[in-house]
């Protein structure tokens, strides 16, 4: 009998899950821990936890995925069942984590809401990445420039920081900003003359940004930044949103935070929005899918791919912002780090639609909370203390299992990557 | 399913190259230093100066030219890893991962006791067949994922070379418990491999230039070798042509799919023994960063034929290079080297660019901005 791909998963699940239950929970201490949801106050000890006991915890986990396994392998007779159990059990591999570290950790809670947020908050760049990945390659443009696109804007954001001085205040930082989603948007539209006007091979156009940010930014750093001796600024302030930010619980947490994260919700919405439900947008994913038919119908191939790349560019140099503006101010070589190549698998995770690219974006924002947090929380097996670059490779890890588990499902836009020859 | 695009970078090269030889790149070299003079007058320096201290810096005296071509040596390893898939329709950005892996399983072979007093001309075979392997595993793994689940190699690989410098970064300089690292010395790298083990010197330069710069001849040759006398040759590029047409004439497309990215992932590493064994015999975490980009560039400027890259392994190894002395005696940022090379590479790529600047004229067995098509979008094959 041969499996398909769910039952392959609906499998892989269902050992996994026989493992957490007959070895795994056996085997863990039996103190109980808690996960906390909000910040500690001073003088206030009434915070609201949750206290479970992780062998309780695991056994329970481990039970849905192999029910969720047993579940898969009748999916001819019950599908929905089967696809909603596989999500359950993807989804309960979050707790899982944190009830397995939590376990093996000397620490007897941590909260969890704190680091949700700060899943938000580091998958920005990634989720902005992402949302420029989409509109360059829903218009059939694939970018993988993105991270020197991310890359340049940082340099160019601080470099005008650091030149017009971080005495100067607010409106330096907001220019700073400003610069930054601009040349982005420059990048990309040197992208978009090599691909679209050029027709060079997509991919090596991505490679030509990528070294050419490298190059730039280093030699503006050690020719610009650091002879203006501004090594470190301020960055972007916080700032509550009336009204949310009282909020009890998420009010501080999730509700008071720097303007580009906000911005980068507003993005992913507009983004949704604008490609699914206006004009420009069916003109955008029609070029991406068709674009001879498009041409036929009256619509401007090449303008609207240079749009769209461009519109993808200033979105990118926004997350560029987000690393020397926000995270921090401040500017160091190669500081994206592969951001823009997690972005871009997200982007594919997400199968080209942004509420699901979304998603993948927060799932490796998530990891690197997790990585950040497990570092803290001190993990180990027995007497070897898992190191931090173990934690540090899960990110990347997750993005292969992401990208081997789901690409195979997922369709690109169909002219996605072939250069357009308008037909005489 | 996507028909990958028969016009890739290799098929016509090979016409163009004989037919117009190499005027592009020289002139796309021409028109990049042009522009890096601007940027470099930009910044209020001297861009004559600059560029007459970069070319003192890679050939100015047989030390600076035996230098440029041991900085070169790894370049056309890791540049034949990312030609050799590109001539399969693949883009193997993992080089990077490669090469490192390859380098770290030779650092650790050659310091096995039982095989320290093997004579060289045993133990030096040995470690660069560990390279081979190790950097031939780890560039199997996109393979096996793209043949099996369609997981796109550019992807996966770039995602293996983050992952190859974390645990690298890891086996060499973890200190409890100790896995790789010489406990003796100050700064972290591996236990020095035995000294039978050691690639003979040629040349006295800083860095040596090493026999490993003869290996890397050698496997031009073979890889060319590979790709015009053998039916895997033949059966690589039919992949890399239209993979359809080589399922329906009965070739196993996953199988060589598999085959040409663990080959290609065992070049690179041969290249990384070849450094740790030729160099300074061991290796220290930080190496080779960043060498992935500049095999694809490598690669891609020589078209992606195994003796065109000998020529612009050594045009770029010689400019970073030559670099070290541009900044000493100018004070200009190395990275200007970088900002030239990417413009190289964007010049050779946009080419029609260049022959409108320099009216050469339009090769006529395809245009060659038509042939440099090695992509077609994310979807599996």
């Amino acid at each position: 009998m041969k499996l398909s791909r769910r039952q392959t998963i609906g499998v892989l699940f269902g050992l996994l899950g026989a493992y957490l239950v007959g070895f795994v929970a056996t085997s863990l201490e039996t103190a109980d821990k808690a996960l906390k949801f909000e910040p500690p106050k001073l003088g206030d000890t009434s915070q609201l936890s949750l206290v479970f006991n992780p062998p309780v915890a695991v056994t329970a986990i481990g039970t849905i995925f192999v029910l969720a396994g047993i579940a898969t392998f009748f999916e001819r007779r019950w599908e929905r069942l089967a696809r909603g159990a596989l999500l359950l059990a993807a989804l309960c591999f979050i707790p899982l984590v944190i009830v397995l570290a939590l376990a093996l950790s000397e620490a007897s809670s941590t909260n969890v809401v704190q680091l949700l947020v700060e899943s938000l908050r580091l998958g920005t760049p990634i989720a902005l990445g992402a949302m420029a990945g989409l509109w360059c390659e829903r218009s059939g443009v694939v970018n993988i420039g993105i991270e020197g696109m991310m890359l340049t804007a940082a340099g160019t954001g601080f470099m005008t920081y650091a030149v017009l001085g971080d005495a100067s205040g607010a409106p330096i930082l907001w220019l700073s900003v400003g610069v930054a989603v601009l040349s982005g948007g420059l990048i990309a539209s040197l992208h978009a003359l090599l691909c679209v006007t050029f027709r060079v091979d997509q991919i090596i156009s991505g490679v030509v940004i990528n070294l050419l940010a490298l190059g730039l930014t280093g030699f503006i750093r050690s020719e610009v930044i650091v002879p203006t001796g501004v090594a470190i600024g301020t960055p972007t302030p916080d700032i509550a949103l009336p009204g949310l930010s009282q909020l009890p619980i998420l009010g501080d947490q999730l509700f008071t935070a720097q303007p580009i994260f906000f911005a980068m919700f507003v993005i992913v919405a507009v983004t949704s929005v604008v490609l699914f439900r206006t004009s420009f947008g069916l003109r955008v994913r029609s070029v991406g899918e068709n674009p001879h038919a498009a041409e036929t119908l009256g619509i401007d191939v090449i303008r609207i791919r240079y749009r769209a790349v461009i519109i993808g560019g200033l979105v990118a140099g926004l997350g560029g912002a987000w690393f020397s503006l926000e995270a921090q101010a401040g500017f160091e070589a190669n500081m994206t780090n592969g951001t823009g190549f997690i972005a871009l698998a997200a982007l594919i995770f997400g199968k080209w639609r942004p509420s699901t690219a979304f998603a993948g974006a927060m799932l490796f924002g998530f990891t690197r909370a997790l990585q950040s947090r497990l570092q803290i929380l001190k993990v180990s097996l027995g007497d070897f203390a898992i190191p931090s670059e173990f934690w540090q490779s899960l990110p990347y890890v997750v993005t292969i299992i992401v990208v081997a588990g789901a690409v195979g499902r997922a369709t690109a836009p169909a002219a996605d990557g072939v250069p357009y020859e308008r037909s005489r | 399913m996507k028909v990958p695009d028969p016009k890739r970078v290799g098929r016509a090269a090979s016409a163009s190259w004989r037919s117009q030889p190499a005027l592009v790149p020289v002139a796309a070299i021409v028109l990049a230093l042009a522009v890096g003079a601007v940027v470099i007058l930009l910044v209020g320096d001297n861009p004559l100066e600059a560029y007459a201290a970069l070319l003192r810096g890679m050939f100015g005296s047989p030390d600076r030219i035996a230098a440029s071509l041991a900085r070169s040596t790894p370049f056309i390893g890791t540049a034949l890893a990312v030609a050799f898939a590109f001539r399969a329709g693949l883009f193997n950005i993992g080089a990077e991962g490669q090469i490192l892996v390859g380098a770290t399983l030779a650092a650790w072979v050659g310091t096995f006791s039982y095989l320290h007093d093997v004579p060289g001309i045993l133990l030096i075979p040995i470690v660069m067949l560990a390279g081979a392997v190790g950097g031939g595993l780890w560039g199997a793994i996109p393979g096996v994922l793209k043949a099996t689940s369609g997981a796109h190699e550019v992807i996966v690989t770039i995602m293996l070379n983050s992952i190859a410098v974390l645990y690298v970064r890891w086996l060499v300089s973890s200190n409890d418990p100790v896995v790789l690292q010489d406990t003796t010395a100050s700064v972290p790298h591996t236990v020095p491999i035995s000294n039978n083990a050691r690639l003979p010197e040629l040349f006295d330069s800083q860095p040596p230039l090493h026999t490993g710069f003869l290996v890397m001849l050698a496997l031009c040759v073979v890889v060319w070798f590979i790709l015009k006398r053998t039916t895997f040759g033949f059966e690589v590029k039919t992949v890399g042509a239209n993979a359809h047409a080589a399922r329906y004439a009965g070739m196993g497309v996953n199988r060589t799919i598999i085959a040409v990215m663990a080959l290609s992932g065992a070049f690179a590493g041969l290249a990384g023994a070849g450094e740790v064994s030729g160099t300074v015999g061991f290796l220290s975490p930080g190496v080779f960063v960043g060498i992935g980009f500049d095999a694809i560039a490598i690669a891609l400027l020589a078209r992606a034929n195994p003796f065109g890259i000998i020529l612009t392994s050594f045009l770029w190894g010689s400019m970073l290079s030559g670099a070290g002395l541009m900044q000493q005696e100018t004070g200009l940022s190395i990275d200007a080297v970088r900002i030239i090379q990417a413009l190289v590479l964007l010049f050779v790529a946009a080419d029609v660019i260049v022959r409108t600047i320099f009216r050469l004229r339009v090769d006529t067995t395809g245009g060659a901005m038509d042939t440099t098509q090695i992509t077609s979008g994310w979807g599996s094959t």
